[in-house]
């Protein structure tokens, strides 16, 4: 058989570099957690929660999520194309540049230099940047996938495909804007409108940002760590079809009763609740896959994060309709349910599949053995743990916060005031400052793991590590 | 299938399926949205002052925490007032509507309380709403408007200004424009006067001979009158009302409505029982 010289370098650096910014990110977390409930712990001007509170998602969306979805696309790309990278040249460029953006991002977003868009802060010197880095990365990818020498696309290469597509017109709508200085912008477009696409883009950056990479990931990890192949490729074919075309139209579901015209309000609510089809072919698709094979839910720990992860994925996207429906959000928008949904997805569905994908990985980029599976279990439930108290403790939060904002006395006046609203809060913002702790504890746990395995790891053959 | 061996094709399909959606429900609402439609003609662009304090509400990222957009809900409305209307956001660029509460909607701040009040809270929230846990702001008294990168910005956006308003930035602070955009949130339209109530029928205290309401009453007063009109009555921000010469029902009256002129607001959404206590207390506290 010939020999294909797979590009790992550049594998190893993203995957490295994306744990430090998802430290980051984690990092940042724990600290603004603690100051909603001791304000003295925000040291003005750089430091306050309304200057962090974007840095951690952008850290960790962008840092930590988009970080290691480059890392693993190249990795995938290759395997699955059975040829080298298009450039090499290019993907190193990008990773220093990736890492140039991040610092911009990060250190202006402490300087206040802030659209305010969620999830879009960051001003248009630094959009431009996300551009570049976005077409390079495309160029590669597509490239690769020209010149490959395997004719069938497998499932992951649609997913990837579509993800540089969705995420190029997402940002370039949403970044439409007219600049006042280098650090200043304002929007191209006003009042509702300016919600509207906010929101399309807000909602679909979850599409093709935190589902369609790691549902790349999930189809490409689980066959491999399992050894057995996907239940079903009409199922994938269904649901990757369905899922891009329905999310597009959802974004106003997280502006539900605002001035946005009802009918797009209710066809977001309507494709929301149909979005359970593709979003649970591909569970069903992962559940299908392991029949025969629970088995090794006990005996190897890849397949633990990985159907946790999907198991997450589809919890997620059945809360995510419920929240999409009138009169539930009615009651529960604006609330502490919210952080618990948007970290289920994010620490439980996204980063699962990325701690598998990487513990896959790290033997076969490194030639070494894990070094140890016991810390690797350690860290599965320290983080499975964390994430599920952060949910649960911001879910009954919300639930308790939204009925006394909603409760009326007898002669139809407010119960509680705002104030009496936000005290009954603070017993569950500690309950959540501290499951970041016990995750970030596992993330330590589990950058340890990765760091004795390259220092101390047994060697294995290269060919040993790439057959498998 | 054939798609699955051309990835241009795949690219195509792809582009194509992320844009039918994109373009119902992101395009074409353009058409209806800021139109004659939905204009409201008393909605007046920001002041250079006013613009000024938006910037550091956007670059301070109140939005975090902070909503704008009151719903049409029924609990929604009594404690912030009436819903927003789309007409009321064209000059919003970017709209700052947000997406959690972990403090209140600001869409119906302006006018709610008095300058001196915005001041002081921003000043140290902790100290004017007990337990609150916002963050203390005080350095923006330390940071100038400047003058001329307004007039950059106000040309940017195209709103009309004067060269008086924009030399009058002289001078100011950060929290002195801050404080000017928070009284123009939601003021544009006159809503206050439209949701005072019509009080009906003949007013009686019913607790004129119950004393067992006055501890109710302190507590209420303790939360939310304290902070201007001070623990003892002695007046602070707002007048002394200590030895209030003033009927019952009058009281009642002027808590209910408030004086949206004056700073003072409105308790109606308390309901008849809790304003009676305070009115109770209020007038009782000379006697013991």
């Amino acid at each position: 058989m010939e020999k294909t010289e797979y590009n790992y370098a550049i594998v190893r650096s993203f995957v490295n570099w994306s744990i430090l910014w998802g430290v980051v990110a984690v990092l940042v977390g724990v600290l603004i957690s603690f100051q909603l409930v001791a304000p003295e712990l925000n040291f003005a001007p750089f430091l306050t929660y309304g200057r962090l509170r974007p840095l951690h998602t952008n850290a960790g969306i962008f840092g930590w999520g988009i970080g290691s979805f480059f890392a693993l696309f190249y990795y995938m790309v290759q395997r699955l194309c059975r040829t080298p990278l298009w450039s090499n040249g290019l993907a190193k460029f990008q990773l220093w540049f990736f890492n140039a953006t991040i610092i911009a991002a990060a250190v202006t977003l402490l300087l206040g230099y802030s659209t305010s868009k969620e999830y879009h802060e960051l001003e248009w010197p630094i959009d431009i940047m996300v551009v570049i880095l976005w077409v390079v990365f495309a160029i590669n990818i597509i490239m690769t996938i020209i010149k490959r020498k395997e004719e069938q696309m497998y499932i992951s290469l649609w997913y990837m495909l579509a993800t540089l597509v969705g995420v190029a017109v997402l940002y370039l709508v949403n970044a439409a804007e007219v600049p006042v200085s280098l650090f200043k912008s304002y929007s191209a477009y006003a009042g509702t409108n300016d919600a509207n696409v906010q929101w399309w883009f807000g909602h679909n950056a979850v599409a093709m940002v935190l589902t369609t990479p790691p549902l790349a990931v999930f189809y490409y990890f689980l066959p491999k760590s399992t050894g057995v192949p996907i239940y079903s490729h009409r199922l994938s074919i269904i649901a990757f079809w369905s899922l891009i075309f329905m999310y597009l139209w959802t974004g106003a579901h997280h502006l539900l009763w605002t001035p946005v015209p009802d009918w797009i309000q209710t066809l977001a609510m309507a494709f929301s609740l149909m979005l359970i089809a593709p979003s649970w072919g591909s569970v069903f698709n992962g559940y299908l896959s392991m029949n025969g094979q629970w088995h090794q839910m006990r005996e190897n720990y890849l397949v633990k994060f990985l159907i946790l992860g999907i198991t997450f994925y589809g919890l997620q996207t059945l809360q995510g309709p419920l929240q999409a429906v009138r009169s539930f959000s009615a009651f529960i928008h604006y609330s502490e349910w919210i952080p618990g949904h948007v970290h289920m997805g994010t620490m439980g569905w996204v980063s699962l599949v990325l701690f598998a994908a990487i513990y896959y990985l790290v033997p076969r980029i490194y030639d070494r053995k894990l070094y140890s599976i016991g810390l690797a279990n350690l860290h599965f439930w320290l983080v499975l743990v964390g994430q599920l108290i952060y949910s649960v403790s911001m879910w009954i939060a919300g639930v308790q916060q939204a009925s006394m904002w909603h409760s009326l006395n007898s002669d139809g006046s407010l119960a509680y005031t705002f104030m009496e609203t936000l005290i009954e809060l603070y017993p569950y913002w500690w309950i959540r400052g501290a499951s970041g702790v016990i995750y970030l504890i596992g993330v330590v746990v589990f950058i340890y793991n990765l760091y004795m395995t390259v220092r101390k790891g047994e060697t294995v053959p290269v060919a040993a590590a790439q057959a498998a | 299938m054939i798609w699955e061996k051309k990835p241009v094709l795949l690219l195509i399909l792809a582009t194509g399926a992320i844009l039918v959606g994109t373009i119902i429900t992101m395009v074409l609402p353009f058409a209806w949205v800021n139109t004659e439609a939905d204009s409201i003609a008393s909605v007046k662009p920001y002041t250079p002052l006013e613009l000024a304090g938006r910037d550091v509400y956007i670059r301070e990222g109140c939005n975090n925490c902070h909503t704008q957009t009151v719903r049409p809900l029924v609990a929604e409305v009594l404690r912030y007032g009436e819903y927003s209307k789309s007409g009321e956001f064209v000059y919003d660029r970017p709209h700052l509507w947000g997406s959690r509460r972990t403090g209140p909607d600001l869409a119906r701040l302006g006018g709610k309380y008095p300058d001196e009040w915005h001041y002081q809270h921003m000043k140290n929230p902790a100290a004017f709403v007990p337990r609150s846990n916002m963050p203390a702001y005080s350095f923006l008294s330390d940071n100038a408007v400047d003058p001329e990168y307004t007039r950059k910005k106000m040309e940017v956006l195209r709103f009309p200004y004067t060269s008086d308003q924009i030399e009058a930035l002289a001078g100011k602070s950060e929290m002195d424009a801050v404080v000017a955009y928070m009284q123009k949130l939601g003021s544009d339209i006159p809503w206050r006067e439209t949701a005072a109530s019509l009080i009906v029928g003949e007013m009686q205290n019913p607790f004129l001979d119950d004393s067992s309401v006055i501890q109710e009453g302190q507590n209420l007063y303790a939360q939310h009158c304290s902070a201007c009109h001070g623990l003892d009555l002695t007046g602070g921000l707002a007048a002394d009302i200590s030895d209030l010469d003033m009927p019952d029902a009058d009281l009642f009256e002027l808590l209910h409505n408030g004086l949206p002129d004056d700073g003072m607001p409105s308790f109606a959404s308390f309901g008849s029982t809790r304003i009676w206590k305070m009115v109770t207390f209020i007038k009782n506290y000379k006697k013991h």
